[in-house]
């Protein structure tokens, strides 16, 4: 018998949810996911998922625990269900929900729910570092005691040195993501901060300090996606469209690239992402970036081109990232005040950015958005994955 | 234990050496067997001097699992004066106050070890170049 795969089909979010960010010593992996998957499967008119796609970096290492797909299916109440877990480190959300986005392009299904999930408050620090730093190259990074904290001071280093930068420059993009933190009722923290209290801060690793880096927390997130064709005559919340999907690579080695400061997978994935978009940088009207350290946000500005090389930092010290200024940056605090969730970060950023297009974000809503572009890191930016998520009406 | 995992990079570990690649003559550490540069096969053995200059640094007080006992310590990306970069912990420090483009050499010293009854991974580290007296 001959299939005829349909054609290329729009893919539409139609429901998300999240836990707050936190450290939630009463809550498992299985409770956290089952809340955003229920908070999503409610928002999506009780749909069941053809499939459901899950995003996690830490399970193995820190709760001794793999086959996530069954494990979460069978507890959310869905046993039966084909389902998987996705890993590539911090980019897991993102290429989960690339996974997911493609299952249902190719036609094979037409509903899918991605769920990310981590638990990252069992274990004591070190334990914690070790299993991060396994997303780096285990014979000659992780064993020189490198952490992925370590490398990001590295990169800020060298990034102050080459241009000529004082030690306080990448400030703002922490005075920023608390500001918008404050306004995230999921946010770890919800405090603004100053200039003068990220001066204050500890060093963790010079040139880095506290507010530099974010802390890492337990949470879920879950976003439910859906084919043109299946989709329900009526929804409760308006439809967001993911009009573009781009993942790429670069050497998993900080040490094995042309150019550590260049973050070439960043620049990857976001050309393909505008380009299946169709759109240009301009139209992007606020960008969720992984910023689990200042630097990354920076070097990740450069990388997809909204700052030459050395002058990302720049528009976080004019303000320009701030939630009401041109290109609002990690409007829900990002992974500095949010609180990085690991493998589930792309998820919240899917879930944040629907909200943000849907004019559902509130206090951290930002001005009519039109397109959003999410993207997630895995180590040290090895691994990119962009989303440009749109309104339909627009795109 | 892993001890056929740190068995295997022990040229790499005691003695830097890396590749050459037969065809641009580019150098490469840790060796890769396809040149990054050009594209061809490049398993052709190369040792390098030891010598490099410090491309950035910082100082690590959270360590990992397994180097707890070694913090707080120093962690660069040494730029080799052949050409790759490398990871490596900074040792021997005395007075130094270390700077990006300080010249140091290749020592040989403890990573880490594996509790009482495991293996001790010993490798690389660099020093600030012993100048003579």
């Amino acid at each position: 018998m001959i299939t005829t795969l349909p054609k290329d089909q729009d893919i539409y979010i139609i429901g998300v949810g999240m836990t707050t960010a936190g450290e939630h010593w009463d809550l498992s992996m299985k409770e956290l996911a089952l809340q955003a998957i229920s908070a999503a499967r409610a928002e999506a008119s009780q749909a069941s998922p053809e499939a459901l796609f899950v995003a996690n970096m830490l399970a193995p290492a820190l709760s001794r625990q793999t086959q996530l797909g069954a494990l979460l299916a069978d507890f959310a109440g869905l046993r039966g269900i084909e389902a998987m877990s996705v890993e590539a480190a911090g980019a897991s959300g993102g290429m989960a929900l690339r996974q997911a986005y493609l299952a249902l392009r190719s036609g094979a299904i037409s509903s899918a729910l991605v769920v990310g999930a981590e638990k990252v408050t069992e274990r004591v620090s070190s334990e914690v570092e070790a299993a991060v730093m396994s997303a780096g190259d285990a014979d000659y990074e992780s064993i020189h005691g490198i952490t992925q904290t370590s490398q990001a001071a590295l990169l800020m280093r060298r990034y102050l040195y080459e241009h000529g930068l004082p030690g306080d420059a990448l400030a703002d993009f922490s005075v920023c993501a608390h500001a918008n933190g404050a306004n995230n009722p999921y946010a770890m923290f919800r405090k603004p901060i100053s200039r003068e209290i990220y001066l204050r801060a500890p060093m963790v690793s010079e040139p880095l300090n506290m507010y530099d880096a974010a802390p890492l927390a337990d949470g879920a997130a879950a976003v439910f996606l859906m084919s043109a064709d299946a989709l329900p005559k009526t929804q409760i919340y308006p439809l967001v469209r993911i009009t573009g999907s781009g993942a790429a690579t670069d050497s998993i080695a900080l040490h094995d690239r042309p150019d550590p400061l260049q973050f070439s997978a960043v620049a990857l994935a976001t050309q393909r992402a505008l380009d299946q978009a169709g759109l240009d940088r301009n139209s992007i009207d606020f960008l969720e970036l992984h910023d689990r350290f200042s630097i990354y946000a920076a070097l990740s500005l450069e990388a997809a081109g909204w700052a030459e090389p050395g002058q990302g930092w720049r528009l976080a010290a004019a303000g320009a990232v701030r939630a009401t200024d041109g290109l609002p940056l990690c409007t829900f605090g990002g992974s500095k005040a949010r609180g990085d969730i690991g493998g589930a970060t792309g998820v919240y950023q899917a879930a944040e950015a629907t909200l943000q297009l849907q004019d559902r974000a509130g206090g951290a809503q930002v001005n009519e958005p039109q397109h959003a572009l999410i993207q997630c890191l895995g180590g040290v930016a090895a691994t990119a994955v962009t989303h440009v998520l749109s309104r339909p009406e627009t795109s | 234990m892993e001890v056929s995992s740190h068995w295997r990079v022990r040229q790499q570990r005691y003695g830097l050496v890396g590749e050459v690649c037969p065809n641009c003559d580019h150098k490469i550490f840790p060796p890769r067997d396809i040149c990054p540069e050009c594209g061809q096969d490049a398993r052709t053995h190369f040792h390098f001097s030891g010598r490099g200059k410090l491309y950035s640094f910082t100082t690590l007080y959270d360590a990992p699992t397994g180097h707890e006992e070694q913090a707080p310590y120093t962690v660069a990306l040494v730029e080799l004066e052949e050409g790759p970069l490398v990871t490596a912990q900074i040792t021997d420090l005395g007075e130094d106050e270390l700077e990006i483009g300080m010249p140091v050499e290749m020592v040989t010293r403890k990573l880490r070890s594996e509790g009482e009854r495991g293996i001790i991974v010993y490798g690389y580290k660099f020093r600030p170049l012993l100048q003579a007296a």
